[in-house]
């Protein structure tokens, strides 16, 4: 790929050396558009190695988040990134490396997010980004499942708009949304098919929606209901605003890596299989060294406790790597809990994200 | 002999290689073969890497379904028309942003260029005062003073403040009725044009008149009189077909009137003033180029200070003014890129979005690039023009 600060072959023995990592950081904050196109033409044309290859190179993930979404990608009082999405990259870092800890995260506006995976700048977006044809085809993307089942809903501020209990009853509201989502596209579908007016109010970062919406300069605040969740807890006073009832849209949230590398694709989607796998068979952050020693053979299998296993290996990780995962972040169900469950501020119910044991969707094939 | 000859066809040798012609001849070859083989390998790497990372290219997504709604719509367009229309009309928001602002801050400038010579203490201090604020702070800490620290702390639609002439004025922006043209109002505006016609007419005979007799003619007065009494004429013998459309309260926002929304205002009130700090040290210095002599000539001759400044010092004050203020123009149109930050949607925004939902980076990237560049163009051209009218001044 002739990424990351290192030199580019091109044809004829010219060495092209790029600095680009600490340019491209100043440059993304300026225009990740620009810096996509120019990346786009100064990146070496012959793929030299693998994502793993790079990423094992230098020690490290590079993962996509949001610019801050409580609950999903948003840095505590410390600076760590906590949520699902970021745990999500921390469970990669641990498959790969052993070491959870070996990501650093990449805020990105909803505008900025699928330049930075094309150019390289990322290797896994993780950024509560919609699952669409469209993201998958011609941009470029490949999507590897979905972490959380998501829906689009509306909030407004009950105090200020009291008798409002419906999306229907919206017409003529201004309405706050954040540019270049599926929200954005789905907002305009549903007042159109329910021949509403309404009035748009478009900012680029999610800071920006959430300030106009505070201050008041828009009625409704629409985006993904976990979402609405997350932001209400960071308003003024949070107690008075509802999320009104109506789900508009289905939002597959998950994450996505770039097209054509199948080994870095398989890593990542069964990094996500591995996390369901683990919470369907009991194993846990606390219990995970126990369970090695299990009798059942299908969670030793899974822990990399059968004899001359290949299944890590085969994946290009080693084969401890589920027991990694899951030391690192626990399974999905801890990492669901802890982030927006029971365990967190948000206390959103498991809900369709529950196990497909359970009457959800959450289903992996088997490891083995 | 032959040591003589080959002596000659060295030093004949020599100043080929030495003759500064063939020289820049073969170094501007080699500079345009350098540069044109840096642009091939750069379109070619574009070409390469979009195809190996399976990312679809080319402009025909311009002709798809946009999708998505933008808020000021000076153009008919929906979520319905293409994404070429949406950047069409972030496109022509960029415009209006930017003519309104040029002219404000044109204005603004001009005054307080001006107010900065004024012999009264005060008005050259609030003068110097507002050039150093303005000059020393950011374009975009000056948006968001006017969207954050000005219009956001209005009141809510509920509590608006109500203004002469059913304005009115809260943190959804500024209200005013909407003219609403009826049955033969079409007069009107005939009537405006004749009136603006003759008002050019007689200002043009009066001059003639001055300049062979010596006679003045009050035209600023006529003029006044033909380009609003015309209209006014033409509205009452057409049976008053002019109404007002007024804002009225609902459920969540005034509905009715015209609605200026507070991202265009700030966004206009912030380049403007931005600008104008810009423009009046420009006219100070074009006005302070002008030799104090022309002013005690004047002066000599009878005129009066007001004459002075209008018929000698200003006109030779634009010759110096006119080239740096189209750098100014220039400033202001691209600093209009900065809506971004409050949500306007200009031409970097709807391309922008554009770009996003449809993933095509290189191609919205080089639209805005082609459209900037353009409206620059254009805006140089024409102040080239007023530039080579004003220079014919000169003897």
């Amino acid at each position: 790929m002739g990424w990351n600060g290192s030199c580019v072959h091109t044809g004829k023995k010219i060495r092209f050396c790029l600095k680009t990592e600490k340019g491209l950081w100043v440059m993304k904050h300026i225009a990740i558009g620009i810096l996509g196109a120019a990346t786009l033409g100064f990146m070496g044309s012959a793929a030299s190695a693998t994502t793993l290859d790079t990423v094992k190179a230098k020690g490290f993930i590079q993962c996509g988040v949001s610019t801050g979404l409580a609950g999903f990608s948003a840095p505590d009082d410390k600076g760590d990134w906590q949520g699902i999405d970021a745990d999500f990259c921390r469970a990669v870092a641990a498959a790969v490396f052993g070491d959870g800890t070996k990501v650093k995260f990449t805020p990105l506006s909803a505008k900025e997010r699928f330049t930075a995976l094309q150019s390289g700048e990322v290797d896994i977006l993780s950024r509560n980004t919609t699952w669409t044809i469209n993201r998958d085809t011609a941009l470029g993307l490949n999507f590897i499942g979905t972490t959380y089942y998501d829906g689009q809903g509306f909030m407004i501020n009950a105090k200020k708009l009291p008798g409002v209990n419906s999306a229907l009853q919206l017409s003529g509201a201004a309405v706050c949304v954040q540019s270049g989502t599926t929200t954005e596209l789905n907002l305009a579908d549903y007042f159109k098919a329910n021949k509403m007016e309404y009035n748009p109010v478009v900012f680029e970062k999610l800071e920006e929606v959430n300030a106009a919406y505070d201050a008041g300069r828009c009625d409704v605040y629409t985006t993904d209901q976990s979402g609405l969740y997350g932001i209400r807890l960071t308003l003024g006073s949070p107690a008075d605003h509802v999320v009104l009832p109506e789900i508009i849209s289905k939002e597959p949230l998950g994450p996505a890596v770039r097209q054509g590398d199948d080994q870095w694709y398989h890593i990542v989607k069964w990094t996500y299989f591995a996390l369901l796998d683990a919470e369907e068979l009991g194993i846990t952050k606390a219990n995970v060294d126990e369970m090695k020693n299990s009798a059942s053979p299908e969670i030793k299998r899974v822990l990399g406790q059968e004899a001359d296993t290949k299944i890590g290996t085969d994946l290009g990780v080693s084969n401890d790597w589920v027991v990694n995962i899951v030391k690192a972040v626990g399974n999905y169900g801890e990492m669901f809990d802890r982030n927006v469950g029971s365990g967190s501020p948000l206390k959103i119910a498991r809900g369709i994200n529950a196990l497909w044991t359970k009457g959800g969707l959450q289903y992996a094939p088997p490891i083995r | 002999m032959a040591s003589q000859e080959v002596l000659r066809e060295e030093s004949s040798r020599a100043s080929f290689i030495n003759d500064p012609k063939i020289r820049s001849l073969f170094f501007q070859t080699l500079v345009v073969i350098v540069l044109f083989g840096s642009v091939w390998w750069i379109v070619q790497n574009v070409i390469d890497n979009l195809q190996r990372l399976h990312i679809a290219s080319g402009f025909g997504f311009l002709r798809g379904r946009a999708g998505f709604d933008i808020s000021d719509t000076p153009i008919a367009y929906t979520s319905d028309s293409t994404y070429g229309r949406a950047i069409v009309v972030g496109l022509i928001n960029t415009i209006i942003v930017a003519v309104a602002g040029i002219i404000t801050a044109t204005i603004i400038g001009f005054v307080i260029g001006i107010g900065r010579l004024s012999q009264n203490w005060l008005i050259q201090k609030i003068c110097t005062v507002y050039v150093e604020i303005f000059r020393n702070i950011p374009p975009l800490l000056v948006i968001f003073f006017w969207y954050s620290g000005v219009l956001a702390v209005l009141p809510a639609p509920r509590d608006s403040y109500h203004l002469p002439f059913g304005s009115f004025l809260n943190q959804r922006g500024f209200y005013f009725p909407r003219a609403v043209w009826g049955e033969g109002s079409w007069l009107i505006f005939v009537a405006l044009l004749v009136g603006i016609a003759m008002a050019w007419f007689v200002a043009r005979t009066a001059r003639q008149r001055q300049m062979a007799t010596g006679q003045q003619f009050p035209v600023f007065w006529t003029s006044v009189a033909l380009i609003v009494g015309l209209p006014v004429l033409a509205y009452v013998l057409s049976g008053f077909p002019l109404s007002f459309d007024l804002p009225k309260q609902s459920t969540f926002n005034l509905t009715g009137g015209f609605q200026v929304k507070p991202e265009f205002l700030s966004l206009y009130l912030a380049l403007s003033c931005y600008t104008a700090a810009f423009i009046a040290e420009i006219v100070r210095a074009g006005i302070r180029g002008v030799s104090k002599g022309q002013t005690e000539a004047a002066a000599a001759l009878g005129l009066r200070s007001g004459s002075i400044l209008r018929l000698v010092v200003v006109p030779q004050a634009m010759r110096i003014v006119i080239p740096p203020l189209t750098s100014q123009y220039l400033n202001l149109t691209k600093n209009s890129s900065l809506a971004i930050a409050i949500g306007y949607p200009d031409l970097t925004a709807t391309a922008g979005t554009v770009l996003n939902q449809t993933g095509q980076a290189v191609e919205g990237v080089l639209i805005m690039m082609i459209a900037y560049l353009i409206l620059s163009l254009v805006t140089s051209a024409v102040m080239n023009v007023v530039n080579a009218r004003m220079a014919l001044v000169e003897r």
